[in-house]
């Protein structure tokens, strides 16, 4: 054992190590989970009990309590995964690639899920299960976006080296999907004027609006207990490949 | 100025004299959107509404088709690599093949449109609208086909992956390309399309450069 002389690093760089990140993230995963399934319970509570029925859409509204924190997520996770491309090519951040490649398959997920509850949720109020409306139209782009991210993920076999490629695609697909969002409201908007989805629709009372946020903080919650639990498999994985990479050299020499 | 025109050069002269790839690629364009009507049948009032879509489905499968051309022979024998170390920077180097790609893959599609008017029953009139909105409209599909062409220029079967990647990239250019014909709001759409053209030939081959460059290290 030296003596440490080395200059001290800031915990920006000291959590670069993944051995250190692990360390000292392992201890949060735990509360994370039981935070996000109290939430969890209680809003659930709320939205099956102890709110009221819509008085147009009777008790299909409670699927809103569902749908809306998935659709808020399928946005939000593209920001982490943006924010994590520019920890790549900027810092090389080794934790940004860890955080980008864990973030995709979630936000796919999520984005299926808020697709598909939407759906439940158009057959009973609108009557259809899909509408060509502007907001489901670029939520299945965005759901095709992620999809492509996922399957190049798969593509590369060195994923070190993949990492500041797809950050760059994913840096091209945040430029782009703000582009993608108006261009589909304005072919929307030309094709169908009289929509069947209000965009502002009954204004929320109280009752309705307690729910809603408990949910949204729960799946939030329950995103980043899952991000983190993912980058601590991902950082796994890699080992057992540098170990297994390690083992067959040792074997030939 | 030279090294570029150079590269410019270069590239139309592998393209042309690589033997009946244009035309090959013209002939696709073709051959997709006059088989539209044996599926949809020979409904002239019908076929006439949709023609502005087959044609910019016909034009954004054919730009695809070309588009494993753009880097993987360069980085498969090297040329890739000279390129980075080369006087010329790397997006430069890039904006030469894009151009050059534009060149040898989407401006004979525009010359064989007429074609396809024809066969789709467009009146005249749409007839123009639809050789601008491609003259226009067709840039941004080499861009962000160069950005895909770049991403996945290191994957060995890569060439099924770009396709998907470019896929929802390219929906605004479709979405004003096919408004920019259909008569209602057609100048709002072309100016659309303008400045999505501008904006992706801008920003592209930086993109791809960068790309290019984090997969050789």
């Amino acid at each position: 054992m030296s003596i440490d002389t080395a200059p001290k690093q800031s915990w920006w760089n000291r959590i670069a190590h993944p051995g250190q990140f692990v360390a000292w993230t392992r201890p949060l995963l735990w509360p994370l989970t039981a935070l996000t399934a109290v939430l969890f319970v209680v809003g659930l509570w709320f939205a099956f009990f102890a709110s009221p029925e819509d008085y147009q859409m009777g008790d299909t509204v409670r699927i809103m309590y569902v749908h809306v924190p998935n659709a808020w997520l399928s946005q939000f996770v593209y920001g982490i995964m943006a924010v994590s491309a520019l920890g790549t090519l900027v810092w090389r951040h080794p934790l940004a690639d860890v955080s980008m490649k864990a973030a995709a398959p979630l936000g796919a997920l999520f984005t299926a899920l808020a697709l598909f509850t939407g759906a439940l949720w158009g057959r009973p109020t609108w009557g259809t299960f899909w509408e060509w409306d502007g907001r489901m139209t670029s939520t299945l782009v965005l759901l095709f976006i992620y999809l492509g991210i996922v399957a190049l993920w798969r593509a590369f076999d060195d994923q070190l080296r993949a990492a500041r490629i797809i950050a760059v695609f994913t840096l091209v697909g945040a430029i782009n999907i703000p582009i993608i969002k108006f261009s589909v409201d304005w072919w929307s908007t030309l094709h169908q004027p009289a929509s069947v989805f209000r965009a502002d629709g009954p204004r929320m009372p109280g009752s309705i609006l307690t729910p809603l946020m408990v949910m949204f903080v729960a799946f939030t919650l329950l995103f980043l207990t899952l991000h983190l639990k993912a980058m601590h498999t991902e950082i796994k994985r890699r080992r057992v490949v540098t170990l297994q990479r390690k083992a067959a050299q040792g074997a030939s020499s | 100025m030279n090294a570029f025109a150079a590269m410019l050069g270069r590239e139309l002269r592998l393209a042309l004299r690589g033997g009946g790839d244009v035309l090959t690629l013209v002939l696709f364009f073709v051959i997709v959107g006059a088989i539209v009507p044996f599926a949809v049948g020979p409904d002239k009032a019908l076929l006439e509404r949709i023609a502005p879509g087959i044609v910019w489905i016909a034009a954004f499968l054919a730009m695809l088709l070309g588009l494993d051309r753009l880097f993987r022979p360069d980085y498969e024998d090297g040329t890739l690599t000279l390129l980075r170390h080369a006087d010329l920077p790397l997006s430069a180097a890039i904006a030469a093949k894009v151009i050059a790609h534009w060149l040898v893959s989407a401006v004979p599609l525009i010359l064989a449109s007429p074609v396809l008017t024809v066969l789709l029953a467009m009146e005249g009139d749409a007839f123009w609208r639809t050789v601008l909105s491609l003259l226009l409209g067709t840039p941004a599909l080499a861009a962000f086909g160069a950005i895909g062409a770049a991403v996945t220029v290191s994957i060995r079967r890569g060439g099924l992956i770009a396709p998907i990647l470019i896929a929802p990239l390219s929906i605004p250019v479709l979405i004003f390309g096919v408004g920019a014909i259909t008569a209602t709001q057609s100048s709002a759409a072309l100016l659309f399309l303008a400045a999505l053209s501008l904006m992706a030939a801008a920003l592209a081959p930086f993109a791809a450069a960068l790309a290019i460059s984090s997969a050789e290290d």
